[in-house]
């Protein structure tokens, strides 16, 4: 039972404060942004809501979005399943356990910009590893510079390289917690590997798997640097994310009215699709 | 059981390919690369380590790069543990709702963040310094050393608090010397998440830097637009940036786990 105590304000304060400093004078410039039009020298004309109906509306925009969740939709996919069945099939105790563990967090330790460009040596045909190998051994005709597809296979098996170990981590901190009396309870009824999967462990790895796709959901739905760095939003703009995008017209184009409505839509579909992940996962407890 | 094994051995080995070709790319000539494949260097070489280590922009990077993210790391603890302590203890006027707040910003796309974080930053003085990049992680690094702390703090029994009250400690004395400690792994797990947080984020970075307190990623992006294509250069310093993680992965190995279990949604 937790006391009741408003004092315990005072704790949170310097987090409240270093925090907001961070998202609400941010977050305020770009709603200060995304209603006005400027043409330079810091004058600022009302612009309402234009932006917004503009950004919603344009072709640009949607396609940009449909990249998005196709790719978010792919990442998951692959990975969650993918994780689960590495952390299924790991040794529960030993000496190989910190070894795994320790070899397979190592990719989530590189910085991104690293991540991208690594992949896009590693991809390039002739020089690199895997250039070569899809070119010159399969005799597949390879190259992500030239053929969207190539680029967006790319671009999914390096994600998958770069954060299943994330699902397998999460699955596999579930999976140790279970006792071994519960194996033992399934073996004398005589349950089937699937029935001990979907009864035993599935249910036992529920909050760490909320967990695990609510990061992969919104760190791939915001994914930027990797994807910027392998392809650079090509060729053409078949692998321009919505982050991608939206430094495009942001940084380059500065258009900062558009940039900012589009920053805010962009918000709020992460927080809205989070929330739709949230609820439905964890609806089973509230009843 | 034999055949269940080959599924991690399979997944490690094509975590480790990409890392393997990098690493040995790093002791190749640039000729030796781009004349084809190898996959071995045919002439071993040390030029391109030599080159990061004798030019002050190159190492340079890596100590802003580690400046920054020790600095991130110490504030994000030192202000989340005593709000986790609060979370976990007590029950206060809008605490949930607190709690939420601080993990959407940690679903808020850094794109989005980059341009207005510029203008703060320049506008209170503290552009291209280290302590802004810093306070600029804290925004997705304090909500998670939040969630995890809390996770360990919840397991410690409420018992400990209240006897060492009446054994006549004081909260400050009591929460550095008794409770801290006793949570010590749990300290670990959130500094290791903090540091490899922010030593992988670059967008950010790389918007608040322009000379001082440059990181290694930006060094890395100048040097490969303006002398060519420089890959062994390029290798080497990649893989010089794996290596802080692993150091410091290694002494958490056995938390690791833990620390995901024990968070809360």
């Amino acid at each position: 039972m937790k006391t009741e105590n408003q004092k315990a304000w005072f704790f949170v304060l310097p987090v409240l404060l270093l925090v907001a400093f961070n998202a609400l004078i941010p977050i305020m410039t770009v709603v200060n942004y995304s209603v006005q039009e400027t043409f330079g020298n810091n004058v600022f004309f009302w612009q309402g809501l234009d932006w917004f109906e503009q950004i919603l509306r344009s072709d640009r925009f949607q396609a940009a979005l449909g990249r998005q969740f196709l790719f978010t939709f792919l990442i998951l996919i692959i990975e969650v399943p993918l994780g689960i069945i590495i952390a299924l099939s790991m040794p529960k105790k030993g000496f190989w356990v910190p070894v795994c563990l320790v070899l397979m967090a190592l990719p989530m330790l590189i910085p991104w910009n690293v991540v991208g460009a690594m992949w896009n040596i590693f991809a390039l045909p002739k020089v690199g590893m895997l250039g070569y190998f899809m070119n010159d051994v399969l005799g597949v005709n390879y190259d992500m510079t030239q053929d969207p597809l190539a680029a967006w296979i790319t671009i999914i098996v390096m994600d998958v390289w770069h954060w299943t170990s994330l699902v397998v981590l999460l699955s596999y901190a579930g999976l140790v917690s279970i006792p071994d009396a519960y194996y033992q309870a399934a073996k004398i009824d005589g349950a089937s590997p699937w029935k001990v999967f979907r009864y035993i462990q599935l249910p036992k790895m529920k909050t760490v798997l909320t967990i695990a796709i609510l990061l992969r959901f919104m760190d791939s739905f915001n994914i930027y640097t990797e994807p910027f760095v392998l392809t650079g939003g090509g060729p053409g703009n078949s692998t321009t994310l919505l982050s991608i995008d939206l430094v495009k017209i942001a940084l380059g184009q500065f258009d900062l009215g558009p940039a900012a409505a589009m920053s805010l839509i962009y918000f709020a579909i992460t927080l809205l699709v989070s929330w739709l992940f949230y609820t439905l996962m964890t609806k089973d407890d509230a009843q | 059981m034999r055949k269940r094994s080959l599924i991690p051995i399979l997944y490690i080995l094509f975590l480790m390919l990409p890392i393997y070709w990098l690493v040995s790319m790093s002791f190749k000539t640039t000729n030796e690369i781009l004349a084809g494949f190898s996959l071995f260097p045919q002439t071993f070489t040390l030029d391109s380590y030599v080159a990061i280590f004798t030019d002050p922009t190159w190492y340079w990077g890596y100590i802003n790069s580690i400046i920054y993210v020790t600095l991130n790391t110490v504030i994000s603890i030192a202000v989340a543990l005593p709000a986790a302590y609060a979370f976990s203890r007590y029950s206060f006027l809008g605490d949930k709702q607190l709690f939420f707040w601080l993990l959407t910003n940690r679903m808020a796309p850094a794109a989005v963040f980059a341009l207005p974080f510029f203008q703060l930053y320049s506008s209170v003085g503290l552009f291209d310094t280290h302590i802004a990049v810093a306070l600029a992680h804290c925004l997705f690094n304090i909500p998670l050393a939040v969630w995890i702390l809390e996770g360990f703090m919840r397991g410690v029994p409420k018992e400990l608090d209240e006897t060492a009250y009446v054994d006549g400690y004081s909260f400050w004395r009591f929460f550095t010397t008794i409770f801290i400690p006793n949570i010590k792994a749990g300290v670990g797990v959130a500094a290791f998440f903090c540091f490899m947080f922010s030593w992988v984020e670059m967008l950010l970075a790389k918007t608040l830097t322009a000379v001082e307190a440059k990181p290694i990623a930006a060094t890395m992006t100048r040097t490969a637009s303006s002398a060519g294509y420089e890959l062994g250069l390029l290798a080497a310093a990649g893989t010089l940036t794996i290596i802080p993680g692993a150091i410091v992965i290694y002494f958490v190995r056995n938390y690791i786990a833990k620390g995901f279990a024990l968070g809360r949604v």
